[in-house]
């Protein structure tokens, strides 16, 4: 299965770090990223697989949306399809 | 990968623009819960339905957080009770509405439809227990919706049940007086109601649904907006393809958790209900839709028109987005429960006669409306009357939801709270239809029912 997720706040040093660091201990493969710096609004949007990810998907949410709360940005993290879904016929 | 743009317009949609689904709902037979004995009937419904739908409000908060959507409500629909408890013999089924509240408490659903009755036609014994136990069973219970269908397309209208059902709601709102009169708000009166309708306070399972079934209903009036503003000046054809476009997107995910709730709890998919419904939140509304259209105010000329554009784009656009569309589907006009008519209502800008006017053109009717506390009870009769022949003629669903407020005037509001939200007392023609609704009958059906 694969998510997006999405980080959107202002930008510090090490966001990338701090996200990459949880996926990696919970076992989430990040096969993209794209990630732009506009002003000094941070946006980075990462595509995964959680296929091998050693936590229920729910708790996955709930970790990054606290480490969001912790570096001051937004993290959302969203099964693929609901993107899909929406934006391909 | 997916495009980043779209991937951040769908989290817009989300936190900005209030996109949610608003109800997944699960429809529920009943009909193999019937007994001699009213204990064991409540026996057996309480039972069911706990068993039955156990697992609906986990899976319904698992598929939120997994999708990152909203999902506003996790709702019970039943075969209708009348059909239920007909082999009871009681004299009254308020024990079953009790049973019905008790379900929708422990499994943790916030309404549970179907204390209703089908008697576009006529009534069987059944039928009048039904009604007469309406006010005491919406005014004991917290969770249960009733709703009457009076009339269809192929049968007319059962104008004995409508000139029941003034002094049915002026009975709901009295027991309820302390509290806003709300019973009413739990109480619909339909012509061709949905055997599908996922939405409250309609829904009940009909006789021609599954076993089970997992009905889902969109919302999104906030994204529409948006989207036409976005649009800028542009003229109505191009408006429509815009609404269209949005209205597509908004309903694929509700196809998407519609599919995934019926994968996970081995139900059956029945419909989604390609829906605006409007919340009293800001950036939640029809009435501001209408207006970002270009009327100044809901309500002034030019609405219906409107209305009628937005409603038939919104179709359009959902139509391909879902395998199997049902439902009410349309946009809803609920004044209490919309923040731009509740304004517009206060204003003076929307009348209970434009309203009316509105709902040929839409779904559902005249929608949670408060009226004088006084409005006598042939004058309620007569309201339904009109609402029911619109939906009979133009074989539609229609409805009215009217609110007798119990001690209130034109001029003064009452306040529901939540979803519900607040409604001002709109002012009522008075003069008297008495003689109109004491003749009876039915009225027959139209002559384009005759189809066959």
């Amino acid at each position: 299965m694969k998510a997006i997720i999405t980080v959107v706040g202002h930008d510090t040093v090490g966001i990338i770090s701090r996200v990459s660091a949880v996926l990696a201990a919970r076992g989430v493969n990040i096969l993209d990223i794209t990630q732009s710096v506009l002003g000094d609004i941070f946006a980075m949007v990462m595509y995964v697989d959680i296929g091998s990810c050693t936590i229920p998907f729910t708790d996955l949410v709930d970790e990054n949306e606290a480490l969001g709360r912790e570096i001051g940005v937004v993290i959302h993290t969203m099964h693929e399809d609901i993107f899909n879904s929406m934006h391909r016929i | 990968m997916l495009n980043t743009g779209d991937i951040l317009e769908t989290i817009q949609m989300i936190e900005r623009e209030h996109l949610d689904i608003r109800t997944i709902t699960m429809g529920i037979s009943l009909l193999d819960c019937t007994a001699d004995s009213l204990d064991t009937l409540c026996t057996r419904v309480y039972d069911k339905i706990t068993r039955t739908t156990e697992q609906l409000v986990r899976t319904g908060e698992d598929i939120e957080k997994e999708y990152g959507i909203p999902i506003v409500h996790k709702r019970i629909s039943v075969t209708p009770i009348s059909l239920v408890a007909a082999s009871c013999r009681s004299d009254n089924y308020i024990p079953v509405a009790q049973a019905l509240d008790r379900a929708a408490k422990e499994v943790g659903v916030n309404f549970i439809g179907g204390f209703s009755a089908l008697v576009h036609k006529g009534f069987t014994n059944a039928d009048r227990v039904l009604l007469d136990s309406i006010p005491e069973a919406l005014s004991t219970t917290d969770m249960v919706c009733s709703s009457v269908n009076v009339a269809t397309t192929k049968a007319g209208i059962n104008m004995d049940a409508i000139a029941r059902m003034g002094d049915i709601i002026r009975r709901c709102a009295y027991l309820t007086r302390d509290n806003n009169s709300i019973a009413c708000a739990k109480l619909v009166v339909f012509a061709n109601a949905a055997e599908d309708n996922p939405f409250m306070a309609g829904a009940f399972h009909g006789v021609g649904e599954p076993e089970s079934v997992i009905n889902v209903g969109v919302s999104g009036p906030g994204v529409v907006r948006s989207a036409i503003a976005n649009a800028g000046d542009c003229d109505l054809t191009a408006l429509a393809e815009t609404v269209k476009r949005t209205a597509f997107k908004i309903t694929r995910v509700g196809q998407l958790v519609a599919a995934e709730a019926s994968r996970r709890l081995n139900v059956p998919f029945g419909i989604v209900d390609l829906s605006l419904a409007p919340t009293p939140a800001i950036g939640d509304s029809v009435a501001h839709i209408l207006e970002e259209m270009g009327l100044a105010h809901t309500g002034c000329h030019g609405t219906t028109a409107a209305l009628a554009l937005l409603n038939d784009a919104v179709k359009k656009g959902g139509v391909m987005a879902s395998s199997h569309v049902g439902g009410l589907s349309g946009a809803f006009i609920p004044v209490s429960e919309d923040a731009g008519m509740i304004d517009a209502a206060r204003g003076g800008y929307l009348t209970l006669e434009k309203l009316e006017a509105m709902t040929a053109v839409c779904s559902v009717g005249l929608d949670m409306i408060a009226i004088p506390g006084d409005t006598p009870a042939d004058v309620i009769c007569a309201i339904i009357a009109d609402e029911i022949s619109i939906g009979v003629v133009n074989n539609k669903t229609t409805a009215a939801r009217l609110i007798p407020a119990f001690g209130k005037k034109v001029g003064d509001e009452i306040e529901f709270g939540g979803l519900l939200g607040s409604a001002p007392v709109m002012p009522v023609n008075t003069a008297s239809p008495a003689r109109f609704i004491a003749r009876g009958g039915r009225i027959p059906a139209p002559v384009h029912s005759l189809r066959n």
